[in-house]
């Protein structure tokens, strides 16, 4: 940023002024992030007594106590049931991941080398879905492959098999919705990046005796790197957590985690189990939520 | 590359994106209670969501929140993006940038179960707050300014910082630098901002979920209950309104945007002809 811009800044928003600029949004952050997530390590560590639990710092016989109880996370890892159920969620999140990949680039890419004119109505085709209800789009895939839906109908009425397939609630029902869902997050990163891309360096490449094909591998995806990265984090991260999806297309061989830990919060009432299965799925992620990070740093930086 | 190739793909992306949404539309108007078995046409669970009075409820519900959530997500979100772009150091900025980013990508799950967890320990020690829409907003709020961050800070960052300048030596006083040059330079963004947060706020369940309160249900809420039941024609209908409503909104705001930004870029260059004829 150039100086004289930083010193109208400092004029604009000096001394208190800037403070409050800072201070207000970063106050919330901490207060709606930070704090409540503290909030949920010291749950996932307290006792349990049904739905109320006890304090983890306690003054007893004047002498201060701090009671931790790990039994939560040795639970945790030791049944099979949460170790399975983290294991599928990272390895239908990671699917589903690949498959928008797959899908997601060549769509991106003809969309960046199409005509300039019909390239802002494409983008608003891709993020138009993205306004309207999710839930709704989900749902609608119900109608889609349900035994007796359109689909089922469509082939048995065209003779391409005889008995309805079971495609509902199973793991093909749930990759369905979860790539429907999230290829438009797939989408937009890279077609940001394969549009800025200086199409003279393919000309060069050709010029020096590059096939378009070597020419792609070595020059254009290379330089859709930020937009590989951040498209797969954009889709990958949620996906680990998602609810909705395995909730209303998934079955029960889908394990997924964030429906557990909606059945342990809702069914169960289960707190304390429930809160050391979130801390459990944020470390998780947190090896992707850093490359995001980073990712997003570098790409504002980028810009500036 | 083969441009039939590359068409044939988009042409299948498109569909395989706008088919579910097609056939929810469709399949409002079937008069079978099977929602997939065509039964004729009829508008009666159109009817019975006008009659619907736990539907009507919801539906102002979730409005009067995603008023509430877009408006101060875009006021935060200004403040936000001003703070990342203009002052390059200050302590915890890199926390700062952390904390707006994680929003983005972090499972609802997560963030509803710490919010409400977090509520509910600020309850039992103050007695306040009471669970139900100030909570879900409060929810909303801190996804929702972290979305109109990002909208608003592309759009400072892509800014022409000379006609800052040019209000400063033209004699401006910095907040009338800030109102005359770069609201208005930024209103766009802004619009865009709180409509995106807007439509979050309306679509969202998983947050919702957990921080509302006994009468506090939002329409998407109602919905999941409903669809978890199983295939319901009313939902269609619901479906098919809101997608009408969005659809009209955002073809309407891009082409309004689309107009907006040709004029302006027409007045910038007028200006810029005169002052060149005149010096």
């Amino acid at each position: 940023m150039s100086q004289p811009t930083q010193r109208f800044a400092r004029s604009l928003f000096g001394g208190w002024g800037r403070r409050s600029v800072i201070g207000a949004p970063y106050l919330f952050l901490v207060a709606m992030i930070t704090i409540p997530f503290l909030v949920v390590v010291k749950l996932s560590v307290s006792e349990s007594d049904g739905i109320r639990f006890a304090d983890v710092v306690a003054v007893a016989d004047g002498a201060l106590t701090i009671k931790l109880k790990f039994s939560n996370y040795v639970f945790l890892t030791s049944d099979d049931l949460y170790l399975a159920t983290y294991l599928s969620s990272i390895k239908f999140a990671a699917i589903n991941t690949l498959i928008c990949l797959l899908i997601g680039y060549p769509f991106a890419y003809f969309m960046a080398r199409s005509p300039a004119a019909m390239r802002p109505a494409l983008l608003m085709l891709v993020s138009l879905p993205f306004w309207t209800s999710f839930l709704l789009r989900v749902y609608a895939w119900r109608g889609l492959l349900d035994d007796n839906g359109i689909i089922n109908g469509f082939m048995v009425w065209l003779g391409i098999v005889d008995e309805p397939l079971k495609m509902m609630r199973t793991s093909f029902s749930m990759t369905v919705g979860m790539v429907y869902t999230y290829l438009p997050f797939m989408i937009l990163p890279l077609y940001a990046t394969l549009s800025k891309m200086d199409l003279r360096l393919l000309e060069a490449a050709k010029d020096l005796g590059a096939g378009p094909l070597k020419a792609f591998w070595l020059i254009t995806v290379p330089l859709s790197k930020n937009g590989i990265i951040a498209g797969s984090m954009l889709v990958f991260i949620p996906s680990v957590g998602e609810y909705v999806i395995p909730e209303l297309l998934g079955g029960s061989s889908t394990l997924m985690i964030g429906r557990v830990l909606w059945d342990e919060f809702f069914a169960n009432n289960d707190w304390p189990m429930a809160s050391s299965v979130a801390v459990t799925m944020v470390l998780l992620i947190l090896l992707p939520l850093a490359i995001f990070n980073r990712y997003q740093a570098k790409n504002v930086a980028g810009r500036n | 590359m083969d441009s039939r190739f590359g068409r044939a793909w988009l042409i299948a992306g498109y569909a395989f994106l706008y088919m579910p949404i097609l056939t929810l539309i469709v399949f409002s108007f079937n008069d079978s209670k099977m929602v997939t078995l065509w039964g004729g046409f009829t508008f009666k669970w159109y009817e019975a969501i006008i009659s619907d009075r736990a539907v009507l409820e919801a539906l102002v519900l979730s409005l009067k929140i995603a008023l509430m959530t877009a408006t101060a997500s875009v006021v935060l979100g200004t403040m936000a993006a001003f703070a990342l772009v203009h002052y390059n150091s200050f302590p915890g900025r890199t926390a700062f940038a952390a904390h707006l980013n994680a929003p983005l990508v972090m499972p609802e799950v997560i963030t509803g179960i710490s919010l409400l967890l977090f509520f509910v320990t600020l309850e039992r020690a103050l007695g306040w707050p009471e669970r139900g829409m100030m909570t879900i907003w409060a929810g909303h709020t801190s996804i929702g300014m972290a979305f109109a961050t990002v909208v608003i800070q592309s759009r400072l960052l892509e800014m022409d910082k000379s006609l800052v300048e040019a209000a400063k030596d033209l004699g401006c006083k910095p907040f009338q630098v800030f109102y005359l040059v770069t609201l208005p330079l930024i209103s766009q963004a802004l619009m865009s901002a709180w409509l995106l947060t807007f439509t979050i706020s309306l679509d969202d369940v998983v947050v919702s979920a957990f921080l509302s309160g006994p009468g506090s249900t939002t329409l998407p809420m109602l919905i999941l209950s409903r669809a978890r039941l199983g295939l319901d024609p009313t939902i269609n209908a619901i479906a098919t309104i809101t997608v009408t409503v969005v659809a009209v909104f955002v073809v309407a705001g891009s082409i309004w945007m689309f107009r907006r930004e040709k004029r302006n870029a027409a007045e910038q260059a007028a200006a810029f002809h005169d002052a060149q004829v005149a010096g």
